[in-house]
């Protein structure tokens, strides 16, 4: 006889069918709901998340500031599609940028962040079953994303050449094999997703290798999804391109960018995208039936925040220029420090992060809570844990299919202040000692 | 005054013998059944303002045929808007926009905003499902609300708006096939959330108790037929949608009306989606009360309310949802695929906003009662106007907005056009023979909207 289980009463109360919606399933994992945790557990020095820990230019807060005491109006629903004051200057501001006039209110949707960009631009192009090409590595969330649309990620990975018989030291040695990236094509490919700068390679694509991309967006019919949310910050001459700018280009073309990075207040999450008219009305679409408006005063503070940008452009004065030289220092600093400790670094071109080959440490990884977990998943916990320093492992920014090719690489973001990156250079020191 | 449509808000009411015009602070809100292109561009011409935005569904030349839009979003950019701009400077422009408030949010909400913003920290990345000190306080808040404990990292969630949780809600829980059951007249955008989440909107309408008179109506008079209700419930069912208070009608749901359809809840082992923005805008006589907290409800009730409409800061765009976490957690599941994160220094501000109101709870002094008192006069004065004026207002027992009902007027208007429901038509000859022509308006012919708002603006119409 066997003893039937005592029926769990509990269960009774939940419903007796599936409760989530399937289009959820397999996207609940989350690198930064795990990694944020684990270094707010440990008390850790920070070089994880993406974000800066100095504060936003004076500039820039004031702004903020002056919109919360600036009346009722800002307290209150503004536009939905953006701020009035926003979208008209994000249009100037990118019509001279492109070189081409962009409509405030045709061309623009202002979104709750680069992410809600994203969102908007997945949920409104992508089908079921449609394909969406992305190259690797990758911003996590673009994976979940089209998978929330139904849609099949289709992977082409970076590669490291080495440049005259020596390491692929920069993210300038990491590319595309174009017979590779062309063989991805096919009639259901939808999109194509790219990332300039790159996270977390810190690659800045060059306009050849853009242009590869657009005439293969061209040929073969697909939009461009370009997320070049780190825009700005370019390194050793290195120049940020626009693929929207190439010939052919602008009508297929979503480009999305970020306040949050343009002006180090991440905590503001204000984004946009910008494209044609008929492509971005669908993204409006998406924008109205899911959060509709969002928030009025950081809108303002961002739009006061571009139009100093607008008239200081190119000169010493603007924080586009000063942010960049800024980490430029921040980078060679954290740079140099690891490769005195043996983690080889690849130098970035662009953006916040700098991945390093770990691939030559012996450490005793004796942690039976990681055991079946990736190798850089189990370095960056064990680095956490024991020498109280966060990082993130590359092998989240690559696709399920090929994470355990490049189990090698971990994170670091040096958009932090220097007593910040002394301390982790003091921690490393330590521990190659 | 200026005058502009806009889209965002308007209900759908169910068609009937009664016409009401939402009034609503800054927006005339209208039913809009099969309302055409051909409509609204000559609303255009009537109304005669710089139009700076060319409503065009399909004039811009397509690119590509393959760059169409996805099929989830198949029909929903037509849930009609109009978009006016306001020539800001024409004085006899009426401003006829969306529901929100034109008085400032309280000084501590405004001045807890900017004490966070010079913080550094708090201009960054905060925790994806709530800022720590958010959540905490709203456990706090509403763990008295209901009498029990709220986990603030597993049972509540931090989201755009009230319409972000709502998004949220749709996205986890409803899936494609399912039916929704959606109570009329509701906020507009119960439907296309829905009918995105790949969902068939069932809806059932309020009807006025068949033994009252048109005056003196109040939004308790509008009720379910319970054996109406019953018959929409189908295996199919997932989920019933009540927004209480109501929008636009005002009714505060009664225990017994919220105990139908629990029952009915469990009966039929559905979901239970509760919006409650307006929670604190209860007057005199009235009580809200949470259908998660009946019996049997907690396990498959989502509760959705804004800091929004509880600050007046509408453009804070802050909102939550409370419930189990088994439920709860597929709401940050869509969250971190989605938008990941709400504002920081928002929330901050938001967070010290409720903590000064929690000290205060049950005290006059007590923003979520202070507010509820002030609005209450001005929802009188504007029933008394109304009335005046040989209209029928059905009071509303809560919330922002107030009905009224025309047909008194007898108003005929043939040469509005025939294809129209009759309150657009009713409110296109006020814009055009009311406002646009600049006559010596009395209080006879401006439709207020909303009382939310300091009542001599209405008046320096006249």
């Amino acid at each position: 006889t066997v003893n039937e289980k005592v029926p769990n009463f509990e269960f009774r109360l939940i419903m007796a069918r599936q409760l989530h919606a399937r289009r959820i399933e397999g996207i609940d994992k989350n690198i930064w709901v795990d990694f944020t945790q684990l270094a707010a557990d440990y008390k850790v020095v920070n070089l994880g998340q993406g974000f800066p820990d100095f504060s936003p230019p004076s500039y820039i807060q004031e702004a903020l500031c002056k919109a919360v005491n600036g009346g009722c109006s800002m307290h209150q629903y503004t536009h939905a599609f953006g701020h009035p004051p926003l979208v008209s200057i994000l249009a100037k501001f990118f019509g001279r940028v492109v070189g081409h006039e962009i409509d405030a209110f045709e061309d623009i949707l202002v979104t709750v962040g680069a992410y809600q960009a994203l969102f908007c631009t997945f949920q409104a192009l992508v089908d079921e079953d449609d394909e969406v090409i992305i190259i690797e590595p990758f911003f996590d969330c673009y994976q979940p994303m089209v998978k929330m649309a139904g849609g099949k990620g289709v992977y082409v990975p970076l590669r490291p050449v080495s440049m005259e018989g020596g390491k692929a030291l920069t993210s300038a040695d990491w590319v595309l094999s174009s017979e590779e990236l062309a063989s991805k094509f096919n009639p259901r490919t939808k999109a194509i997703v790219i990332n300039t700068p790159n996270n977390p390679l810190g690659k800045v694509y060059k306009r050849e290798e853009l242009q590869v991309i657009a005439d293969l967006c061209i040929k073969h019919d697909v939009v461009c999804i370009s997320d070049e949310v780190y825009e700005w910050l370019t390194y050793d001459g290195a120049k940020h391109v626009k693929i929207a700018s190439l010939p052919g280009m602008w009508e297929r073309t979503v480009t999305i960018g970020s306040g949050g990075k343009s002006f180090s207040a991440t905590g503001w999450k204000v984004g946009w995208a910008i494209g044609a008219g008929p492509i971005v009305k669908h993204l409006k679409t998406v924008h109205q039936n899911s959060v509709y408006h969002c928030a009025t005063a950081a809108q303002e503070a961002v739009a006061q925040g571009f139009q100093r940008e607008y008239e200081l452009f190119g000169t010493p004065e603007s924080y586009f220029l000063q942010l960049p030289e800024m980490l430029n220092q921040k980078r060679k600093k954290l740079a140099t420090c690891l490769e005195s400790v043996g983690l080889q670094p690849i130098l970035p071109e662009g953006g916040y992060f700098m991945i390093s080959d770990i691939s030559s440490l012996k450490v005793d990884l004796n942690d039976p809570s990681t055991q079946d977990e990736p190798h850089d998943y189990r370095f960056v916990k064990w680095l956490i844990k024991e020498k109280g320093l966060a990082t993130i492992p590359v092998s989240a920014f690559y696709s399920p299919e090929h994470r355990k090719d490049f189990q090698n690489y971990i994170r670091f973001c040096f958009v932090k202040e220097d007593s910040t990156l002394n301390a982790a250079e003091d921690i490393l020191r330590k521990w190659s000692d | 005054m200026w005058l502009e449509l806009e889209r965002s808000r308007h209900t759908h009411f169910p068609l009937g013998i009664h016409i009401f015009l939402q009034l609503n602070i800054v927006g005339l809100f209208f039913s809009y059944m099969n309302i055409t292109r051909r409509t609204l561009s000559s609303a255009c011409r009537w109304i005669n303002i710089n139009c700076i935005r060319n409503i065009s569904y399909s004039q811009c030349a397509m690119t590509s045929s393959r760059h169409i839009n996805s099929k989830r979003i198949e029909g929903l950019d037509k849930n009609v808007w109009v978009a006016f701009t306001s020539v800001a400077a024409d004085p006899t422009i009426v401003n006829l926009g969306q529901g929100y408030p034109d008085i400032p949010p309280p000084a501590y909400v405004k001045e807890a905003l900017a004490n966070a913003a010079a913080v550094d920290k708090l201009n960054q990345y905060t925790r994806g499902f709530g800022h720590p000190s958010l959540v905490k306080a709203l456990s706090q808040v509403y763990g008295k609300v209901y009498g029990h404990q709220i986990d603030p990292f597993k049972e509540i969630l931090v989201t755009v708006g009230g319409y972000g949780s709502l998004f949220s809600t749709m996205q986890a829980l409803v899936e494609v096939g399912d039916e929704v059951i959606i109570i009329e007249p509701f906020f507009d955008c119960y439907v296309p959330m829905v009918r995105m989440a790949g969902a068939t909107p069932v809806l059932i309408p309020l009807r006025l108790r068949s033994n009252k008179e048109t005056s003196s109506v109040s939004s308790a008079d509008w009720v379910l037929d319970p054996e109406e209700l019953a018959s929409k419930f189908t295996s199919k069912t997932k989920a019933i949608i009540i927004n209480t208070p109501n929008n636009p009608i005002g009714k505060i749901f009664t225990k017994g009306e919220l105990q139908t359809i629990s029952d009915l809840c469990i009966k039929h082992d559905t979901l239970c989606i509760s919006d409650e923005v307006y929670e604190w805008l209860i007057y005199k006589g009235h009580q809200h009360i949470k259908i998660a907290t009946l019996p049997g409800m907690w396990d498959r009730t989502i509760t959705i309310s804004s800091a929004g409409k509880t600050f007046s800061v509408t453009g804070w765009k802050l909102g939550w949802s409370i419930g189990p976490e088994h439920l709860i957690k597929h709401l940050q599941t869509v969250m971190q695929n989605t938008l990941y994160t709400c504002p920081t220094p928002l929330q901050e501000a938001v967070a010290q906003g409720l903590l000064r109101d929690y000290e205060l709870m049950g005290q006059p002094e007590c923003y979520f009662s202070s507010l509820a008192v002030e609005l209450e006069g001005k929802r009188d004065r504007m029933a008394a106007i109304l009335q005046d004026v040989g209209m029928s207002p059905i009071i509303p027992e809560g919330g922002y907005f107030m009905c009224v009902d025309v047909t008194p007027l007898n108003q005929d208007l043939p040469h509005m056009g025939d294809d129209e429901p009759y309150d657009y038509k009713f409110v296109k000859w006020m814009i055009k023979e009311k406002v646009r022509k600049n006559q010596q308006l009395d209080a006879t012919s401006y439709l207020r909207f909303k009382w939310h708002t300091i009542p001599f603006i209405y008046l320096t119409f006249v």
